[in-house]
């Protein structure tokens, strides 16, 4: 039985515990705002030899990716970090680990990016990666965080994909929040011992000699993606299996979305990250207003949980999807496009509209959410009109 | 180049046994260019290496070539990720191999070497900072760069290896300027400063400089450096037969000094030709270049820069045998293949 504990944490800190635990045999490491001090947290467990993990200190982000490839084709068990600018600069390697379907853990201390400059949390970072086929996770508080972690290096090991755990810069990475621990042992148990056959090809099995990222010509090319596309439809039941094994050792059932007091609900909210705390606030007060409205979570962030999100909105009159970046395409934020593809799919075909709020840093506050409610409903009502379907929440015009 | 020979076939090397001992780690069938002077470099280090060998390749033309899904031409572990990453994906997996095994999921008793491949593009250019980074780190691997001085897979535009005088796509020869502006960067003195174990020059004629060169870097744990000069038929635009010639005239005029240094601080010239010929007849044979004949101060440019280049090393020898002495090192000895050693 596990046995738990509960500790005061940052979200870094939460995050360097599951990494401590898990014991990879690699971590990729460069620093950048708001991750660096995970990996000064994980460094200092290296050094005092509580894991086995070497840490490799590259020259960059891109060299970090770079070498959680080389490592996880070799057949060990991967991780890296980064934020905001550090994504970027390594988008180019997470396609490259996804085709050549590496397992690999990257966690995404949510940043936003340059210009202007700034090191404070939007998802803008993340949504560079949306199209790689990376499995993508997102978490709402450190202890989710904590739990993704360990979840994402099965999932991703199960489902032979790479996988980026989500937790917003400063906001989840730097608050202390109380954070229930597992024991080492039900952790390690529940994500097995290295072994480099974890993968089918690993590089290392000398006498298999096999031949990782050949090029491919239009004669083979498509069949490769499509090879991709069909395993990465894949990941759901996955995902979902291992959702349901780790309830049995933490006792917490997680889904692919988290849905707040929908079932009746005429309006609903939708965001993702550490701003579903004030959004589930804003639900209570407008409930206590005695209006229906509710709330929904996006954990799963991709694959995108489309069916679910549809099943969801299936009987909502209206919908607010609540960005934290911006697609700077004349339709809308990046969460939006996705939530409509839902909508398409739904019963009712609910009014939706868009709007971005938080973007580098900029605190989200009750009243900024309960806005978006109201000008969803008066909007849906046809009491006010709009000629767009996005919107900024916060913004002095 | 009046007389032209045929070079011995890889495979009938392959197959000479006293020699090389066997199968050829990079299979007949890959796609290279008639006469190109890769797969010699590559199957020379190769054969030169008597362990289990996992091989990491830049992007270029040595990539595109052998390993074209759906089939391969390595008889060995092998990987390629992109142009740039490849310091940190070999360094990466060698990693990966001591946690393994320290941690007792792998078992094998045999060692195993790590091998990198990049063109003077993924080396010089693009792939320095990751090189860099991963010699600073000091894992062991050897890296090889097949420098054929320019950006030969996309078609010959300059890198920073590509001489003076000379033209590429990105470097015409036009009515306001003679190809490309800048000489060439030593990248072979640059590794040498990074005080790693074993840092080389060689070139492809000489194939058993290259095995003694690559038997006497695995002798030592850390990072390794070979700069391997391969001439390229297709952009230098020689006949595929002469590529063997092109790099023995390069040593010949002293373009392409072969030499070796060892921990930056010990250096030996390999090479030294009894008769040095001007580097005009090295530049003649290359329709690449040849048009700076018609321009004598280029020509004055590049005669100085391989003059200087050959001073230094020959002081840098003198030097280095001083400093042996001085710390009571056998210089000869410190340079001889592991095989010889007393």
């Amino acid at each position: 039985m596990a046995q738990k504990k509960v500790i005061a944490l940052t979200g870094n800190q939460a995050a360097a515990e599951a990494m401590r635990q898990i014991n990879f045999d690699i971590a990729a490491v460069y620093p950048i705002s708001p991750q660096t001090e995970l990996m000064g947290f994980f460094a200092e467990y290296v050094a005092n030899g509580e894991v086995d993990t070497e840490m490799i200190a590259v020259d960059g982000e891109h060299s970090a990716m770079a070498a959680c490839i080389g490592a996880a084709a070799a057949g060990a068990r991967v991780i890296t970090a980064s934020a905001g600018p550090g994504i970027a600069y390594m988008v180019e390697n997470l396609y490259v680990a996804s085709g050549m379907r590496l397992p690999i853990v990257l966690l995404d201390v949510n940043r936003a990016l340059s210009a202007p400059l700034s090191i404070h949390c939007d998802h803008a970072d993340s949504m560079l990666t949306r199209d790689s086929s990376w499995i993508s996770l997102f978490s709402e508080n450190a202890q989710e965080a904590y739990h993704n972690i360990i979840m994402a290096t099965k999932i991703s090991e199960k489902a032979l994909f790479p996988i980026i755990v989500n937790y917003d810069g400063y906001i989840v990475s730097h608050s202390i929040e109380d954070v229930e621990i597992l024991d080492d042992e039900t952790v390690r148990n529940f994500v097995g011992p290295s072994d480099i056959h974890r993968i089918p090809y690993p590089l290392l099995d000398i006498k298999k000699p096999v031949t990782y990222g050949a090029t491919a010509q239009p004669d083979y090319y498509t069949e490769c993606k499509y090879q991709q596309h069909v395993d990465f439809l894949k990941v759901y039941d996955i995902v979902r299996e291992v959702f349901d094994e780790f309830a049995e050792i933490a006792d917490v059932k997680y889904d692919f979305i988290e849905e707040y007091k929908t079932d009746d609900a005429e309006y609903i909210g939708i965001s993702m990250g550490s701003s579903f705390g004030t959004l589930k606030d804003v639900v209570d007060i407008l409930r206590e207003q005695g209006k229906k409205v509710g709330a929904i979570k996006i954990r799963l962030f991709r694959p995108f949980p489309v069916k679910e999100v549809a099943e969801a909105l299936s009987k909502a009159k209206g919908v607010a999807v609540l960005d934290r970046a911006d697609s700077f395409d004349g339709i809308g934020g990046p969460l939006f496009k996705d939530i409509s593809t839902a909508v398409m799919m739904s019963q009712n075909r609910p009014f939706i509209h868009n709007f971005i709020y938080g973007l580098g840093g900029r605190e989200v506050k009750e009243e900024d959410f309960l806005k978006a409610f109201d000008r969803l409903e008066r909007l849906e009502k046809g009491i006010e009109t709009r000629d767009r379907f996005v919107e900024y929440l916060q913004v002095r015009e | 180049m009046a007389k032209k020979r045929p070079i011995a076939l890889l495979s009938e090397l392959a197959s000479h046994k006293e020699t090389f001992g066997g199968d050829m780690p990079l299979a007949p069938g890959h796609r290279m260019c008639i006469g190109c002077g890769i797969p010699p470099i590559v199957n020379e280090v190769l054969l030169a290496v008597d362990k289990p060998t996992v091989v990491a390749t830049a992007t270029g033309c040595l990539e595109v070539t052998t390993g074209v899904y759906p089939v391969t031409a390595w008889n060995t572990p092998w990987i390629h990720v992109n142009f740039q990453s490849t310091g940190a994906v070999i360094g990466a997996i060698e990693t990966a191999y001591k946690v393994l095994k320290k941690k007792g999921v792998i078992k094998d008793d045999e060692d195993i070497e790590f091998v990198a491949f990049g063109g003077d593009g993924g080396t010089y250019d693009i792939g320095f900072q990751s090189l860099s980074a991963a010699v600073e780190r000091g894992h062991n691997f050897l890296y090889v760069c097949y420098n054929n001085e320019g950006y030969q897979n996309t078609g010959y535009q300059k890198s920073s290896a590509t001489p003076i005088g000379a033209y590429t796509k990105t470097t015409p020869v036009g009515k306001a300027r003679v190809g490309k502006q800048e000489p060439r960067k030593d990248l072979t003195m640059i590794m040498a400063s990074h005080g790693i174990p074993y840092v080389a020059q060689a070139s492809p004629h000489v194939f058993r400089d290259i095995t003694k060169k690559v038997r006497k870097a695995l002798s030592f744990k850390g990072p390794k450096f070979i700069n391997v000069l391969q001439p390229c038929t297709l952009s230098w635009r020689f006949s595929p037969e002469d590529t063997m010639r092109l790099a023995k005239l390069a040593v010949e005029t002293l373009y392409w000094p072969v030499y070796e240094v060892i921990n930056g601080r010990y250096w030996k010239v390999n090479i030294k030709p009894k008769r040095v010929k001007p580097i005009e007849e090295y530049i003649a044979a290359q329709p690449r270049w040849k048009h700076v004949l018609k321009y004598p101060e280029i020509v004055e440019k590049i005669q100085k820069e391989v003059e200087e280049k050959w001073n230094l090393l020959l002081h840098l020898e003198e030097m280095s045998k001083k400093l042996a002495e001085d710390e009571g090192i056998d210089y000869e000895e410190l340079f001889k293949a592991p095989e010889d050693k007393k």
